[in-house]
Order: structure tokens, then sequence, then C-alpha cells
């Protein structure tokens, strides 16, 4: 299965390059589409929801997109497949909690994935490394051209493409980067930052998007409104922002380094050696502590980790890739696997361990 | 299923989780309306269940309410739309439309919340490149091609009510409205049945 392939290798996005790439994690776009001659997927029978499942794979394994999709049945997935799934940003959380016919259809560089019977009967979404929003629509653009060819997207001349959702109207665009803001949570000026987003009708949310918690000083910044602008206009409003926000959290870094030197190595020591030696961590505390020794490495205070290697962690640290990790044999806790697969990657850390251990 | 309280069909289903036990309610619509308002106004109903989920459609309440009367609100919430047979009131609680029908069945209404949201009422963005097939109207979009919703209902209807010739009809109807709108699969690949 496919599923085991991925628990072996990182996404894209993951990567850690691409421009800004030390505040910036990644940068994405979706667009909502759907087919008009089927009710919205909530007002959906069994029977309709086969057939926008059926139609639309049909359709988007056979369009010319010039990218090799592998196509994933989510609806027939065990509950561990699903939320890996929605860990590696590949499928939302509503997607993975939904009944019925549903699947994703996804690249092999995990840029691309395309959810069947999401919200909407068609999600497209785009996911590049740094910052990289035009990169990302360009590439999204392709994708909905190609598939709009053989797919009737429901379409009214006023309203634009037509979703389930009237805050997807329009446009159907939602336009985000991930970005790491750690010195402004410590130096808290970030709850200022976000006021700001908000009167210029800004969304923040945390990593997982909607409703979901800023773990580890993540936030997902992205356009709240899809309707009476262009896509560009659209993309170019989050992209406006972007680097008032860097701007921003490299001045707290600076402020950090400059102001409390001593204290602020000792926090991502400390965090480091957390993470080296620990028996049993929460998913909470990891997120937190490896957002520290994240900024601590970019600030050039822990020398010997990569900062790919970190972003790879944040994801295989998560409950659903440990548990693949692992495989079916593991008995042990969540926290004590989670603790035992840290100090194993941290090279120095699993022997200290063991002498005391034993 | 017919309604708990009344001989209607019941369309809302309901579960109720009161103190660790579950309670099922299979309602009509007009039993849902009185049941949930009146948890509404019991400040959110029982715990964890009765108060519908929040989502959209309920911030209707504040710009659809100026000017109207309760009784205006009531016959606004009974309207439903002829393809997907979603009500307003539907809507209004699940915050989520029914299908593309409902943008133009619901236009007026949609109106005020749609500018709310967004500051705006007309889309300006990308337009998709295939032409409408001749014959359909070009001012209202896909809206020809959705209409095989209603019909798919009407066939069901037929059918449940042994009416074979209106089910053969409407779906010679729909397969005509497919063959016209639904562009063929790429590289000439039939379909799975």
């Amino acid at each position: 299965m496919r599923l085991d392939t991925l628990t072996q290798s990182i996404g894209e996005w993951l990567r850690g390059t691409g421009p800004e790439s030390d505040i910036v994690m990644s940068s994405r776009v979706r667009l909502a589409r759907n087919l008009a001659q089927y009710p919205f997927v909530n007002r959906a029978t069994e029977q309709d929801r086969a057939d926008t499942e059926r139609i639309l794979r049909e359709r988007i394994v056979a369009a010319p997109m010039g990218i090799a999709l592998d196509y994933i049945d989510v609806g027939h997935l065990e509950e561990v497949d699903r939320r890996f799934l929605v860990e590696r940003q590949l499928i939302s959380r509503e997607h993975a909690d939904a009944q019925g016919a549903r699947g994703v259809a996804i690249d092999c560089m995990e840029q691309v994935s395309l959810m069947i019977n999401e919200e909407d009967h068609l999600r497209i979404q785009c996911l590049h490394s740094g910052l990289d929003l035009h990169g990302a629509w360009e590439q999204i653009k392709t994708v909905d051209d190609q598939i709009e060819k053989v797919v009737p997207y429901a379409f009214h001349p006023r309203w634009g493409y037509l979703t389930a959702c009237p805050t997807n109207v329009g446009t159907g665009i939602r336009v985000s980067v991930m970005l790491h803001l750690p010195a402004l949570v410590i130096t808290r000026q970030i709850d200022k930052v976000f006021r700001s987003l908000h009167k210029i009708s800004l969304a923040v949310r945390g990593l997982y998007g909607e409703g979901s918690q800023a773990m580890g000083d993540f936030y997902q910044i992205s356009n709240q409104t899809t309707l009476g602008r262009t896509e560009e206009e659209l993309v170019q409003q989050v992209a406006d922002v972007v680097p008032v926000i860097i701007d921003y959290e490299r001045r707290a870094r600076e402020f950090l380094v400059r102001e409390t030197q001593q204290n602020v190595h000792d926090q991502v020591s400390r965090a480091y050696g957390i993470l080296r030696t620990a028996q049993t961590i929460t998913n909470e505390e990891t997120m937190q502590l490896l957002s520290r020794v994240r900024m601590g490495v970019l600030l050039g205070l822990i020398g010997d980790v990569k900062i790919a290697d970190i972003n790879s962690l944040l994801i295989r640290t998560q409950p659903a890739h440990l548990q693949k990790l692992r495989g079916s044999d593991g008995d042990s806790s969540d926290d004590i696997e989670r603790a035992r697969y840290l100090r194993q990657h941290f090279e120095g850390g699993d022997s200290q361990v063991k002498t005391s251990a034993n | 299923m017919k309604c708990q309280q009344c001989d209607n069909p019941a369309v809302f289903h309901i579960t109720e989780l009161e103190s660790g036990s579950v309670r099922e309610l299979h309602l009509c619509e007009d039993h849902a309306r009185t049941y949930l308002n009146q948890n509404e106004d019991a400040g959110g109903g029982s715990e964890g269940g009765g108060a519908p989920k929040k989502g959209v459609g309920q911030s209707a309440g504040g710009p659809l309410g100026v000017g109207q009367t309760a009784d205006d609100l009531a016959a606004l919430d009974q309207r439903v739309c002829e393809m997907c047979g979603i009500t307003f009131f539907e809507f209004r609680n699940q915050g989520r439309l029914g299908c593309p029908h409902d943008y133009i069945q619901f236009e007026k209404e949609l109106e005020p919340l749609i500018a709310n949201i967004h500051g705006a009422t007309e889309h300006t963005g990308r337009r998709p490149s295939r032409a409408v097939p001749a014959g359909a109207d070009p001012a209202v979009g896909t809206d020809g091609l959705t209409e095989v919703i209603g019909l798919r209902r009407g066939m069901k209807e037929a059918i449940a009510s042994e009416d074979y010739e209106k089910a053969s009809e409407n779906r010679d109807a729909i397969r005509g409205i497919e063959d016209r709108w639904v562009p063929p699969l790429p590289s000439g690949q039939s379909p799975t049945p």
C-alpha cells in the first residue's frame, strides 16, 4: 500500500527550503469546486456520493495534468490511516471524519492533493515549501483548468463557482501560509499582530486548520473572503502581509538575542536536552520544544541539527505517524513511544539514556 | 419514517445526549422547528445536543430579520428549493446549502448574507472556459444542468408511487440534459457502469 511508502518519506513542503523558509514553513492554495448535476455533499444521498466519487475519480485520473496521481479510497481506510493523511496535510479533519464514498488523489511529491466529497465535491490543494504563493497559485490554476475541461463545475455568472457554504462562493479560493513565530510569542507581541490581521479580514488558525489550536508557535494565515476580488488579488492580499510579519518576527528574534541572549540560549538548550533524554513526552510538549529548538538552530545557538530534520520530526511525532512507524506490535503508550523515537533520532541522546536505564 | 408527533414524514433526525444516555428524535419540519426553537429559548438546549450546529446560516438571522416580522421569517423558512428540496430553515440551521440551484432559488434571501460575509455581491474572478450548450441561458450559468437534481428526485417519487411512465420520462430527460452538458471522458475512455 502506498501509505507505507509515505511513512518512510516526507512531503515536499517539509523540505525546509524555498524563500524565507526560516519563518514560512509552507504556502498553500486551495479551490472549492462542485459538480453542477448533483446536490452538495451534505444533501447528497449515498448513491449521489458514490456517483460523484466515481465521476470525479475517473475524470481526474484521466485528465492530462502532467503529474502522476495516486488515488486513495479514504472511505475504506482504517482510522489511523485517515489520521495519518490529516497529519500530513493531504486531507482535512472534516474529510477524515466524514461518512460515505470519498477519496483523495495525491502526487508523489505531496504538492497536489484533490479531495473528493469533502464539504464540496472537489477540493484542490497545492502545498509548496517556504514562501511560494505565486508558484502554488500557478500550479493549481493548471490543475483546475485541466479538470474543468472534463468536469462541468457548478457556476453562476453573478455568484461565481457555487459552493456548499456561502463563505466560499465566488472564487472558492483559500490562500494560506504557515508561519513559525516563536519570537513574537515569547515577546508577547503575537496578539497585536493577530488583531491587525483581523482588521484587514485575514484569518489566523492553528496548524491543522479551522478550529485547531496553535501548537508549537505555528500559525496559518489566510484570506477570509472569496467573492468580489480576483484570485490574483486574493493571493496578493496574503502575499502582501507575509513580508511584514516576517520582518516583525526577525526583529523580535534579534531583540531576544541582543537583550536576553543568555536566557534564550538557556531555553533552547533545555528544550534540546529534554527532547534528547525524556522518557515520556506528550505531542503538545514535543511541538513546543521542537519549536524552540528550531528557533535555536536558526539563531545559531544549536549547531548540529538540520531544519529539515526538525520539520520532519514535527510530523513524525504526531500520533498516527508514530503508530504507523512503530507498527502494530507496540504496546507502550504514545508518550513513551514518542520519547523513544526522539531519543533515537537525536544523535548521542540515545546512548546516554541507555547507560542510565541499564 | 414518520414524525414521532404527527403523520408527516420525518426529515429531522436529532440525537440528544442527556447525562450519558442517548435519545433519538425523528421529526417533521414543523415539529423540529418547534423543538429546536424551544431549546434555543432555553439557552442552547440540553447538554451537547439540542442546540443545532452553529453554521453560517444563523448569522442570517441578523440581516434577514431587519424590517421583517416573525410571520415573514416563518414564511421565508418554509421556502423550498425546487431542485434539491432543502428549505431555507434547514439551511439556516445547518449553514450549508443543498445544491447549486439554491443560489438562484434563495437569491434574494442570500444576498444580504453574502454581502455581509464578503462585502461584495458580484464574482470578478475566473470563469469556466467552456460555453453553455446551445439553447441554454448563459445568464443562469450551469443551472440548466442542475435541473437534473430535481428530475432525479421526481423519478424516485414516481417509482415510489409506481408511476413508471413518469419515471421513464424523467430518466430520458436526465440523459438528454447530461449528454448535452457533460463533456466526454478524456482520450475516449468509456466510463465504468
